[in-house]
């Protein structure tokens, strides 16, 4: 059902850029996404969801539903084999709502039936009585007003994260600014919007075990969550990753994976469980929206003095990684840059708002935004150039952050500034109707129309941080097939469409010195690879391949007697001085040589609850962005005219992927700017469609400007830094910066609607 | 937000009145009994197995249903089966020809136009309805061409660069 990946390319190591293993299959239209699973006689799940976002349930009659010919099982909470709660960080969210539920689209009962019709009509049948209760969905109230109802009983409040350095309240320090610019600002909640909906497959086994195929970020946290509620051993939940359409984090959080491990357990058949696109929207955790308050001071000459924040991120009804995206926002809370007073609160917040988790540089995102923002605005009452400005204020390599952490690797902010004021700015175009904002809708031939060049710089933390016991397990196998030497790389890292599975290929062809590796399918039947998230597997999962090959060769280098120090080199056993001493194939023969090793990074430690002080990141990257828009000042249309960006990666491991990363990661950043936001009222969802919840278009995202640096971190293998995070930090404020540059207006709040730009709705 | 969660279809019973439609799939003439209302996308995926043609919004707006229908690329999932009758209808599993990939396939395999590759069928066919047409495109015209269908991955840079590659590729092939 899922297919091992042998790469076709003959070379293709560290630092070349072979095509994807799997982009035949893609290509062909055979790559078996989640989507696509299929087995004779399976069953189709359905979900039935809470269209209240907070209401008390006082019955459910499921009497009617089973009645429908075709329904096979209809089950509700009180089915749930094992554990009622389930949760990535806290187990606080019930399997299916027991006795309240606390957001819209919260899942209440199931039904599996012979067809997906009778399926939706059982759901339409299975009456639930509730009593509909107010919704909290103001964070700032829940938070801080005492009056507030509670989500959860007693609190409203998943962590509070002080950052102190310095006294930005004491009168000495406030007497060294020449300005002080304090301001709000807003985030609206972003969705993942990964083009393939969540979907699975649950067979169950002869053991009275399961095995599952689904789409996830994380296939060991996953079963760590799913077996106790199945009330299963972890042997026996036998996990497989299907093909993902995408996942930008909104796959850490389980979906429907223990919904249709019940409904197959329960019906000892197959089940598989699609969503559509309305069902996805109320089926993933989204980007936590912020409501920020900044105060920044700084000195004549530009430098910044002190920086206050409270920073009130909206987690929904679920704690689910809320915890990790209040420590980024925090401990990431004035950038880059030097500060000598720092007061950062980030707090998070449970409402019965859509829920929040993991999306794509969470946590820094919305602090990103408001800090370069801030940026700006100092630059502007300085009457200094913003890029300028940050360069005076930027870290370097020993800098030491608000966290009293200390940077001990490259970060070259201000030589990154300097290369992207340095890019050629778009030429001037001939008119064309259609590079008008508003393009063939001829709203405009010019008039009215007006240019901005604005700037963006973001910090994001790679790898899991605070104290986390973050790994991750290779398995690497080396043997002759067919007169060649051949490894199998066996992982359960999530392939999300990164490119993580040609860089495991990558590295097993440059360690092994061989040509031909086999990228086995991800599973259980490894160890623990960790989430594809937090920009770590290149890092983390990279690093695993890299010791279990390692690992690997030094058995071969023992079995040929060869000095310690010998390398494996096209096929053979070279010593150091390049002298062969032996073939792999004469030293293989026909035995295989296999090796399991775990990575770690180097530890972290958690923010001191006080002060938030600790070394409590792994690495850090950056990325900085120029954004050039044309604005309909008139009309409040945009046009992104052209996007730069130059980021240090410390190594290039793979060219293609690591561009198609940061113009991926741009376009959602430009997506956070200008249109992607999931809108509530009163606690409910207004636009859960792809027609009404917009992504960019390839007309919405223009050309774009790269310049890669590779300043290695002494510390990551092959002195690599996480990438696929910053550039979605730093392409929102640069294109923000850009309209406010073309429109002279505050702009406080992403995404920047028409009326914002055009005077209807005060921004 | 009436009718959230409360999709209600009409019952498939035995009586529901069925049709027979031929249509010529991948070059394939194809056979089938469907109800009037059956959607081509579900026909293609659930009918004939063609998985290789996506669904990713259900309401017209991603393209990744996209299928050329008598050459022209339309979305799969706005069109019902029945409409198909009698007209010629090519998914991403008829673009390769027998031994080797078409040159949009090979572009956007080795530019690097897709990553999770939700999205390339239906990229790959609209590309080719535009290279029939205009063998020449600037690349404001391959984006114009594409402008119906989404990609949530790449940011579009090595889609454009996968299409002008297959139109080289096809150029130097025809001129040959
Ligand atoms: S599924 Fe047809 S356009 Fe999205
Ligand atoms: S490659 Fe993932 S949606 Fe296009």
């Amino acid at each position: 059902m899922t297919k091992p990946l042998t790469s076709t390319s003959r070379a293709g190591g560290v630092g070349e850029s072979p095509v994807r293993p799997d982009g035949p299959l893609k290509v062909k239209g055979e790559f078996a996404y989640s989507s696509d699973l299929w087995i004779d006689g399976m069953l189709w799940g359905a979900t039935l969801r809470s269209p209240h976002p907070r209401a008390r349930i006082t019955g459910v009659d499921i009497g009617p539903a089973l009645a429908i010919a075709g329904v096979r099982a209809v089950l509700t909470h009180a089915d749930v084999p094992g554990d009622k709660f389930y949760g990535i960080d806290q187990r606080d969210q019930p399997v299916l709502a027991i006795d309240e539920v606390r957001y819209q689209g919260e899942p209440v009962a199931l039904v599996a039936a012979d067809h997906p019709e009778a399926a939706r009509r059982a759901l339409n049948s299975i009456e639930v009585h509730y009593e509909v209760l107010e919704p909290i969905f103001d964070a700032h109230k829940a938070l801080f007003d005492p009056t507030s109802e509670h989500v959860h009983p007693g609190t409203n409040l998943v962590r509070h994260q002080p950052v102190r350095q310095g006294d930005p309240d004491d009168p000495a320090v406030r007497a060294q600014c020449a300005v002080v610019i304090a301001r709000d600002y807003e985030v609206g909640i972003q969705d993942q919007a990964f083009l393939g909906p969540e979907s699975g497959l649950a067979i169950p086994s002869e053991d009275g075990g399961i095995e599952l195929y689904v789409a996830t970020q994380w296939l060991h946290n996953d079963l760590a969550q799913i077996a106790p509620c199945l009330r299963l051993p972890q042997e026996k939940v036998r996990m497989t990753m299907a093909g993902v359409g995408g996942a930008f984090g909104g796959r850490e959080d389980l979906s429907m994976q223990i919904h249709v491990a019940m409904l197959a357990l329960h019906t000892g058949k197959p089940v598989k469980m699609v969503y559509h696109r309305e069902e996805s929207f109320f089926g993933h955790v989204h980007r936590h929206p912020a409501v920020m308050h900044y105060e920044h001071g700084a000195s004549a000459d530009g430098k910044l003095v002190f920086v206050k924040a409270q920073i009130a991120l909206d987690g929904g009804g679920f704690a689910s990684t809320t915890p990790a995206v209040v420590a980024n926002a925090a401990s990431l809370g004035v950038g880059p840059y030097e500060v000598p007073h720092v007061k950062i609160d980030a707090y998070g917040a449970y409402t019965n708002n859509p829920p929040c988790g993991a999306m794509r540089g969470f946590g820094a995102v919305q602090a990103c935004f408001a800090y370069e923002s801030q940026m700006d605005a100092v630059a502007e009452a300085l009457g200094m150039s913003p890029w300028r400005l940050r360069q005076i204020n930027a870290v370097s390599e020993g800098s030491t952050l608000p966290t009293g952490q200390v940077i001990d690797s490259p970060v070259p902010l201000s030589e990154m500034l300097d290369d992207l004021v340095a890019m050629p700015l778009p030429p001037s175009e001939e008119f064309d109707l259609r590079r008008m904002p508003g393009g063939v809708s001829n709203t405009t031939h010019g008039e009215g129309v007006r240019r901005g060049v604005g700037y963006g710089v973001g910090i994001k933390n790679i790898c899991f941080s605070e104290g986390f016991d973050d790994y991750s397990t290779a398995r690497v196998r080396l043997e002759m097939i067919g007169g060649e030497p051949a490894a199998l790389v066996h992982t359960a890292a999530a392939e999300v469409g990164q490119g993580l599975v040609t860089l495991k290929a990558q590295i097993a062809r440059t360690e092994l010195g061989i040509e031909r590796v086999t990228i086995a399918p991800a599973d259980s039947r490894v160890g623990n690879a960790g989430s594809s998230s937090a920009s770590r597997q290149s890092y983390m999962t990279g690093g695993a391949v890299k010791e279990a090959c390692a690992a690997v060769r030094q058995r071969v280098i023992e079995l040929a007697g060869a000095p310690a120090d010998a390398q494996l080199v096209g096929g053979k056993v070279v010593t150091a001085l390049g002298e062969v001493v032996a073939q792999l194939a004469d030293v293989l023969g026909d035995t295989a040589i296999e090796e399991t090793r775990e990575y770690r990074h180097r530890p972290t430690e958690r923010m001191n609850p006080l002060t938030g002080q600790g070394n409590s990141h792994v690495q850090f990257a950056l990325c900085v962005h120029r954004a050039v828009v044309d604005v309909d000042v008139e009309l409040g249309l945009v046009r992104v005219v052209e996007l730069a960006a130059v980021q240090d990666v410390g190594k290039i491991m793979n060219l293609l992927s690591l561009e198609g990363q940061i113009h991926g990661g741009t376009a959602q950043g430009l997506g956070l700017a200008v249109m992607e936001e999931i809108q509530v009222a009163n606690g409910k969802v207004l636009n859960p469609s792809f027609t009404d919840y917009l992504i960019p278009t390839i007309l919405d995202m223009p050309p774009m400007r790269l310049k890669i640096l590779e300043n290695a971190d002494p510390h990551a293998p092959y002195g690599l830094r996480g990438a696929g995070e910053p550039p979605t930090l730093s392409s929102t404020p640069a294109i923000v910066a850009a309209i406010r540059q073309a429109t002279g207006l505050a702009l406080k709040r992403v995404p920047i609607r028409p009326e914002h730009l055009t005077g209807t709705l005060a921004s | 937000m009436s009718g959230l969660f409360e999709e209600i279809h009409e019952q498939p019973a035995a009586d529901v009145p069925t049709r027979r439609v031929s249509i010529t799939v991948n070059g394939d003439k194809r056979v089938a009994q469907v109800e009037p209302r059956l959607l081509l996308a579900h026909l293609l995926r659930q009918g004939l197995k063609l998985t290789g043609t996506h669904t990713g919004c259900d309401t017209t707006n991603c393209g990744a249903c996209t299928v050329l229908f008598d050459g022209k690329p339309i979305k799969s999932c706005t069109m019902l089966a029945v409409q198909a009758d009698g007209h010629e209808v090519t998914t991403v599993e008829g673009l390769a020809g027998a031994s080797e990939l078409h040159p949009i396939q090979e572009g956007f395999k080795d530019e690097h136009g897709l990553q999770c590759g939700f999205c390339t069928p239906g990229m790959m066919l609209a590309a080719k309805a535009l290279l029939e047409e205009n063998p020449d495109p600037t690349e404001d015209e391959v984006r114009w061409a594409l402008s119906g269908n989404l990609c949530r991955c790449t940011g579009y840079q090595n889609i454009v660069k996968s299409v002008m590659w297959a139109a080289k590729k096809m150029q130097a092939q025809s001129a040959s």
